[in-house]
């Protein structure tokens, strides 16, 4: 199969998100449509995310990350989607030109006339929580050891300690205690679980590995190989509490600190990024500030469930598929969403109420702290409220959402700003 | 002689912490559960309790060295290490499909061990 | 007894030793270059601001500034011949509030007298005007046009090769223990890999300089104490500095910096504080908090967000009293021929502006030996070049697309971050001093060095490796033996 100079659809990246928005992309009509992937195989994140936990919702299924991948990977092509893969795009152009470089093909150029990020996220690392010490073997992030030892088939050590209570974390904990290995504990700096209970329980509880919160990793110790980690507790304003120090001896520290969507390419094409989310800043569609340019999966913002992924992967590849058919250069009498009380981000950040009209629009947001009581999750236009959707319960570890139905279009072509808020019942 | 466990339960995600009377292996009472799938979570936990389990096996000439694989239904947790002793012994032949048998009514606990993905041969 | 005979044995093999090495190779001798470390350039050369200074700073008088001056001008020349990178983009020592003005009046007339060319004063807004994110309540600042920035360990890796190149034998893992001296005169040395004779040793090894001088009965008075330097790197995509700036300085240290290098990346640092222990590179949080706060008083719109690594330093501080008479320093550099053996062309207590110094110190190394009477007859052979391996992100869309056509593993990405080719990485491996671990490549190709720090790389980087070294991956090292990065394989327990 021959490569084209120009394609309908491009898609980079083929995680959860790509996929999804490649197989739709085709299914709307784009008349062809190309993945272009850094991996030698489709898949993402996914393939490396061996557990359970995926599809509860789309399949209505418990599967396993790869299965989940597998299902999209097959549909994609069954649909006719072309695949560009063991492939690194370096550069991407506002007008929709990527450069990309694969060692069987070369140098590549390649038009879109609709192009689709789908770059997923990267980890946040040991010097972006300022974390002191030495600098020995053995400080990996999560997803890298899970690369490893879920991939490449190695242990990176033997005895560990797992800085951060997010959800790849405690999987993690458990995956490395099923392979042999140790888990001394893990420390979560926030008074509260960073990640979804459910794993807390099989993860963490279920094999006796203690979870300690408001500690944090004060300093590595080791000069050629981690030796131990400095624990020591910290006060509510992150301040370390002087003599609660403690030394655990270990060979591993795992990071699992928080993931940073990647947007390196995103910002050569001229996409305009919100600081809040660390992703671009996208429409009902996934649309960015950029005509043609759509971002759909973790790349716009850290997602909790797969599920949800994929769902806006397909708005994303059917936005497009129209939009390689008709571009438009822009399209007036958007309405500004914004993050109210407790609220942290929202998104899509902009909302276009014909497009509300046509079909029902889900907002996705996280709060900025737990709350462990009924609530309301509201989005008003100043004194109007608008929606309005009742929550058991809200956490920062997972993603909040409120579907704006069809029929609030008129109240919002009427808005100026539209803030969304969670407060208690 | 009753006894009080602690358990949470993981049904959906609320994560209702709840309190469980125990007489030996018998339930007596729940409380703090918010539906009554909590109250069938903590029956099962206490006489049966059972998680879905994921790893990998080795493969022989495959794209990798592992394939990932799962339990197709939930399985004892007590046994979970004997599960893993069994999948450490395992060495498959590439290429794997999705959805191949890799270990039959394992341990006779009639669960079985399922490939996650397809892995080609290299 | 040696197992093998040199002419000049030179003990490490950093910035200095290397510069040595290769300013000896233009000779007709025979030189052995040795290094404990598995890498050149491991020590302090691998860990510090990579300032080329002016040279405005040092004692007048003192060896420190007539190294600093002299060296500071043989820069460019090294650099073409070597091909690193070096920038001579000046620097600015920048006062901050009316106070702090006059002291800028102080540091030009140091700097005239210490022979620095074109030092001259311009106003708070001028500065405001080359530097928008200096602290607006600047008052003006001492522009040094010779300043400038490198890269260090770049220069060290050329400068070595170089010298392979011209005939220079080196020895990396192996660890200086002792010297056997015959009648006062040196006339081997003891390593961990065996004995070997020499006529002339230089000591070119840093924080450890006055144990190998003291196995030779030499300056027993002499310290060195280590003095550490902690640093932030911060992300170019979201920091725009771009000048190299310097506070006024403090009464022991240069103060904290914010600067630009040649990686493109903005660096903040260092602070000073001595430490008993010759090998703790570590980074405190009281330091990081140290370094913030001369951060701030530069450049305040620096967010603590943007950073992306940090890494400390040790300076070899040592306590040689400067041998200009009527001069009162005690930190000066040692540069001499040891009077109480035989054959030790000494250098000691070479901390900043130890790597602005570098090529003259070489040169002046020659000098003594010269002087001492050592014949040193010019090879017509020596070649000065050292070409550089291909670096893709430096090359232009067509460059690399012929680079990729000739060698398509120059097609794969390793690091997306630093845009490193598995291509560049396999030349590492087959270079003249191969690179074999993790930090050798990265040091070599700045994979790794960004966003992901490593994150990403690393599985790759150990893949390749194992391939191009025929060793399992279990068997690849951060840098050296104990820094193993793999464990066992998953499915082996019980061991």
């Amino acid at each position: 199969m021959a490569l084209k100079q120009t394609y309908d659809v491009v898609v980079i990246g083929s995680g959860p998100g790509g996929l999804a928005a490649a197989i739709e992309a085709k299914k709307a009509g784009a008349d062809d449509v190309l993945i272009i992937e850094r991996a030698r195989e489709m898949g993402g994140i996914l393939l490396q995310c061996i557990h359970q936990g995926f599809g509860t919702q789309v399949f209505k299924e418990d599967l396993a990350g790869p299965t989940y991948a597998q299902r999209f990977i097959d549909a994609a092509r069954s649909v006719g989607v072309e695949t560009l893969l063991d492939t690194m795009v370096l550069d991407i152009t506002p007008d929709r030109r990527i450069t990309a470089t694969s060692q069987q093909a070369g140098f590549t150029e390649i038009e879109a006339r609709a192009l689709v990020l789908g770059m997923g996220c990267r980890e946040r690392t040991r010097a972006q929580i300022q974390l002191p010490g030495s600098r020995p073997a053995g400080v990996y992030t999560a997803g890298t050891a899970q690369r490893f030892v879920n991939m490449e088939g190695f242990m990176p050590g033997k005895r560990f300690v797992i800085l951060g209570s997010g959800d790849i974390g405690m999987i993690m904990a458990r995956r490395l205690t099923f392979e042999g290995a140790s888990v001394e504990r893990v420390l979560e700096i926030m008074p509260f679980l960073s990640g979804l209970m459910r794993n807390y329980v099989q993860c963490l509880l279920d094999f006796d590995i203690p979870l300690q919160l408001q500690p944090t990793v004060s300093r590595v110790i080791g000069n050629r190989r981690v030796e131990a980690v400095e624990t020591v507790r910290v006060d509510d304003t992150w301040a370390p509490i002087p003599g609660s120090e403690e030394i655990i001896p270990c060979d591993t520290l795992l990071l699992s600190v928080g993931l940073i969507p990647e947007n390196e390419l995103s910002r050569k094409a001229g996409v305009l990024l919100d600081p809040v989310t660390g992703g671009p800043y996208v429409d009902e569609g996934f649309q960015t500030n950029v005509p043609g340019i759509f971002a759909a999966g973790n790349v716009v913002h850290v997602y909790d469930l797969v599920d949800w992924v994929t769902e806006a992967g397909i708005t994303a590849g059917r936005r497009a598929a129209e939009f390689a058919r008709t571009p438009v250069k822009s399209r007036p009498g958007s309405i500004h969403l914004q993050a109210g009380d407790n609220v942290r981000y929202v998104v899509p950040h902009t909302l276009h109420p014909e497009r509300l009209a046509e079909e029902p629009v889900p907002l996705q947001m996280r709060v900025r702290r737990p709350i462990e009581q009924p609530v309301w999750v509201e989005v008003w236009d100043n004194e109007t409220r608008i929606a309005r959707k009742a929550e058991r319960y809200v956490r920062p570890g997972e993603m909040t959402t409120i579907v704006l139905p069809q029929r609030a279009a008129d109240a919002v072509r009427n808005a100026s700003t539209l803030t969304v808020t969670v407060v208690e019942r | 002689m009753t006894d009080h466990q602690k358990l949470i339960c993981v049904n959906c995600p609320m994560g209702c912490t709840l309190d469980v009377t125990v007489d030996g292996e018998t339930v007596v009472d729940v409380s703090g559960n918010t539906c009554k799938r909590g109250t069938e979570y903590a029956q099962a936990e206490i006489s049966d309790p059972r998680r879905m389990v994921a790893s990998t096996v080795k493969v022989q000439g495959g794209i990798h060295p592992l394939v990932p694989v799962y339990t197709e239904t939930a399985f004892p947790k007590p046994r979970i290490f004997n599960l893993l002793a069994q999948l450490r012994e395992v060495e498959l032949k590439a290429p794997v499909a999705a959805g191949q048998i890799v270990l039959k009514d394992v341990l006779g606990t009639g669960v079985d061990v399922l490939a996650s993905r397809d892995l080609p041969a290299a | 007894m040696a197992d093998q005979t040199y002419d000049i044995i030179i003990i490490g093999a950093g910035i200095i030793g290397s510069l040595v090495a290769r300013e000896l190779s233009r000779y007709r001798l025979r030189i052995l270059l040795l290094e404990k470390a598995s890498d050149v350039g491991a020590g302090t050369t691998a860990a510090n601001t990579a300032i080329v200074h002016g040279g405005y700073d040092p004692v007048p008088g003192s060896l420190k500034a007539v190294m600093n001056v002299a060296g500071n001008a043989m820069w460019d020349t090294l650099a073409g011949e070597l091909n690193f990178a070096f920038d001579r983009c000046g620097d600015y020592v920048v006062a901050i509030g009316p106070e702090e003005l006059p002291r800028l009046n102080d540091l030009l007339d140091m700097g005239k007298q210490n022979g620095v060319p074109g030092l001259s004063i311009i106003s708070g807004e001028d500065m405001r005007r080359r530097e928008p994110n200096i602290n607006p309540a600047v008052s003006g600042a001492m522009v040094a046009p010779t300043g400038g920035i490198c890269d260090p360990f770049g220069a060290t890796i050329a400068a070595a090769e170089n010298a392979l190149l011209n005939g220079v034998d080196l020895m990396l893992e192996t660890a200086f223990e002792d010297f056997v001296i015959e009648r006062g005169r040196i006339t081997a040395v003891k390593t961990s890999r065996g004995i070997f004779g020499c006529r002339w040793v230089v000591n070119a090894a840093g924080l450890y300089a006055d144990r190998v001088m003291h196995r030779a009965g030499v300056r027993p008075d002499f310290h060195i104490t280590p003095r550490r330097g902690e640093y932030v790197i911060m992300d170019k995509a979201d920091v725009d500095i771009r000048n190299v700036m310097f506070p006024v300085p403090a009464e022991h240290s240069k103060g904290i910096l914010v600067t630009t290098t040649t990686h493109g990346n903005t660096v903040v640092g260092p602070n000073s504080h001595e430490i008993a222990d010759k090998e703790d590179k570590s980074v405190t949080r009281a330091g990081l908090e140290e370094i913030w706060r001369g951060a701030e008083k530069l450049a305040p719109s620096l967010q603590k967000r943007h950073v992306i690594a940090n890494f400390a330093g040790l300076r070899a501080t040592g306590n040689a009293s400067c041998l200009t008479p009527g001069i009162n320093y005690d930190h000066d550099f040692i540069i001499e021929v040891a009077t109480e053996v035989q054959g030790l062309v000494n250098l000691g207590g070479i901390e900043s502006p130890g790597l602005s110094s570098a090529p003259a110190i070489a040169r002046r190394v020659i000098d003594l030996l010269a002087d001492a009477g050592e014949p040193l007859t010019a090879k017509r052979e020596w070649n000065p070049l050292r070409p550089a391996r291909p670096r893709f992100r430096d090359l232009s869309s067509h460059e690399r697309e012929r680079l990729v056509a000739e060698d398509p593993l120059y097609g794969r990405i390793v690091c997306r971050c630093e845009t490193v080719m598995e291509g560049e990485i396999v030349a590492e491996t087959r270079a003249p001093i191969p690179a074999t671990t993790y930090d050798a490549i990265k040091r070599r190709t700045w994979l790794g060095t960004g966003r992901c720090q490593g994150g990403f790389d690393m599985p790759r980087v150990i893949e390749i490796l194992a391939r191009e070294l025929g060793l399992s991956p279990l068997e690849i090292t951060k840098k050296g033996p104990g820094s193993e990065l793999l464990f066992r394989p998953t499915k082996e327990v019980g061991i």
